[in-house]
């Protein structure tokens, strides 16, 4: 079947950002730790697409390399919730109803409680701003919102008869989970993924912006924002580039979460054929 | 109702305790002492374990913890270790910052989402509809601050209308006031207004496929009657959940957001305090903005309770 738009001009704008992240290893237009002085805040040209920053550095590269950070970050950061968050409701929903059950749910609600810039801003005052600690307090709040999602979903197919069949096989309850409850709930949380990575681009930003992301000499969209700040005044390609970045790859990936959720799920599947 | 009020109040409480334990035996594990960074490297140690004592740190953390939270209960948060002023006090005055921001973004939020919601569900599948959420798409994409920064440009420098900074006080009247917060909450009210007006489109669309909007329409009602009388009622749950889910959101986006706009709020509190080391601060801080998002969900549980009577049976 045909490919919806929404996860063709997801991909292509994901791809987009990928690829510049990737490239940036191998090649950037200029070498984004080479100030050139004379040449700062240049606007957008042919020899600097997207222009110089206040220490003449060329800002396309720094965007290149940027979009490693954000994606690293994100990535991680989507990797911890996962690693820890599907096994925990795969877990509660096998004996829910259990203690268990509730102490793990009631965990949940507690961390969510927290806003996740809260979370952040305690592990800053405790570790001190990094890149990492960034990926930590994203990550943890991703935990929960994964953790949910499973045992929301591994919950029904609990009573269905496929199940029954593989516990009268005498199979453990981690073995059915594994084998059988998460392949059926994979879907779910393929495209929750997408959409908790782009929230942790935005994330990402908004702790780099603040200070307590990515330091420096590490770019990153969101710190190349905070340094535009001042300057938007007489050089707006300073704020407007890097937000355009952002953009791009959390409107990629919302598109192509969007686009991935019709396309997997059966039902939708069936009404548009 | 009784019941159900009081057992999501016991559970209230509940989540506090537990919410206070965690901030507190986070903090304490902070490396470096407050008083011998205060004091600097050259403090005598005689000096530093005087300070100790005036902080209130030379006694077990079982006994801290218990001041503290004893304390804020009656409404005393300790007082600053570098200001020397109480908690209380600090928090005093920035929180009329913050909170209203918080709560005009909300309002700002919910006033263009709704009508953006309830036009694209009675287009669906329409360009008005196409329209609307293709917006909605892009506003999700926009970090907050960011928009922050192109308002300033646009609104503040080039047009001049609004300044592009700072808070010029209550005591200057209420309209002047609202002025400055003007653009930090539409700031931070678009983005969450994208996906509150989603949120309205799908539950009315749940709404419409349901018997008794059927019935409404059967009986003579318009599609625009039917929705507006019977469909957005029964729409309001899952908006309630998000809206309240908003709340936490926009408070702690008011932190990154007064950051761009200089607002003397709670946000820049909490990071002058890191750099300070000043610990006291930065919990009773993060405590009061744990409390509200809790406070919040209690409410709007009870909120449920009074737009939907079956769930007063449950739980």
């Amino acid at each position: 079947m045909m490919l919806s738009r929404n996860i063709l001009f997801g991909g292509v704008l994901c791809l987009l950002v990928i690829a510049a992240a990737l490239i940036s290893f191998l090649w950037t237009p200029f070498d984004i730790t080479q100030m050139d002085i004379p040449n700062k805040l240049q606007k957008p040209g042919a020899i600097h697409w997207f222009g110089t920053d206040h220490f003449g550095r060329d800002i396309f590269s720094m965007i290149m390399v940027g979009a490693r950070t954000s994606l690293a970050v994100a990535l991680v950061a989507v990797g911890i919730g996962m690693g820890l968050g599907i096994p925990l409701g795969l877990w509660a929903a096998a004996n829910s109803g259990s203690w268990l059950d509730e102490l793990i749910m009631r965990g949940n609600d507690l961390i969510f409680a927290f806003p996740s810039l809260v979370i952040a801003i305690l592990i800053t005052a405790i570790l001190g701003p990094s890149a990492v600690n960034a990926i930590l307090a994203i990550g943890i709040f991703n935990i929960p919102v994964f953790a949910r999602l499973t045992r929301a979903g591994a919950l029904p197919l609990w009573q269905r008869d496929f199940i029954l069949a593989a516990r009268v096989a005498g199979k453990s309850h981690a073995r059915i989970s594994a084998e059988h409850i998460l392949p059926n709930v994979a879907n779910l949380l393929i495209v929750q993924g997408t959409i908790q990575f782009s929230l942790g681009i935005l994330a990402e930003a908004g702790l780099s912006y603040v200070g307590l992301g990515a330091q420096p000499p590490t770019p990153s969209w969101g710190r190349m924002l905070a340094d535009a700040q001042t300057m938007v005044s007489f050089a707006p390609h300073l704020a407007l580039i890097p937000g355009l970045a952002i953009i791009t790859s959390v409107l990629g990936l919302n598109l192509l979460g969007d686009g991935l959720r019709d396309y997997l799920d059966p039902k939708i599947r069936v009404m548009r054929s | 109702m009784l019941r159900y009020t009081l057992k999501r109040a016991l559970s209230l409480g509940l989540s506090l305790v537990v919410a206070s334990l965690v901030i507190f035996f986070v903090i304490e594990v902070v490396p470096g002492d407050p008083a011998s960074f205060m004091l600097g490297l050259n403090a005598q140690p005689d000096t530093v374990a005087a300070l100790r004592s005036e902080l209130g740190l030379d006694v077990s953390k079982l006994e801290r913890y218990l001041a503290w939270v004893g304390g804020m209960v009656q409404g005393d948060f300790g007082t600053s270790y570098t200001y020397r002023t109480p908690v209380t006090e600090m928090i005093g005055d920035r929180i009329w910052v913050s909170l209203p921001l918080a709560l005009y973004a909300l309002m700002l939020s919910t006033l263009i989402a709704f009508p953006a919601g309830i036009y694209a569900a009675s287009r669906r599948g329409k360009p008005g509809d196409m329209a609307v959420m293709g917006a909605t798409q892009l506003g999700v994409a926009v970090p907050n601050f960011w928009f922050a920064m192109m308002l300033v440009l646009i609104f503040a420098i080039n047009l001049r209308w609004f300044s592009a900074g700072g808070f010029v006080g209550w005591e200057k009247g209420i309209p002047a006031a609202m002025k400055s917060l003007t653009l930090p909450a539409i700031a931070l009210a678009l983005p969450q207004s994208a996906i509150l007006a989603r949120v309205m489109r799908s539950a009315l669309l749940d709404v419409l496929g349901e018997d008794f909007m059927r019935t409404a329409r059967a009986k003579g009602l318009t599609r625009r009657q039917a929705l507006m009388r019977h469909g957005l009622r029964n729409a309001l749950i899952p908006v309630l959940t998000i809206i309240g889910m908003q709340f936490s959101f926009l408070l702690a986006g008011a932190i990154i957001i007064e950051q761009v706009f200089f607002l003397p709020g709670l946000g820049r509190l909490i990071f002058q305090s890191i750099s300070a080391r000043d610990l006291i601060v930065v919990e009773s801080v993060v405590m009061l903005l744990v409390f509200m998002v809790i406070l919040v969900t209690f409410l709007v549980d009870l909120a449920y309770a009074a737009v939907d009577p079956r769930l007063r049976s449950r739980t």
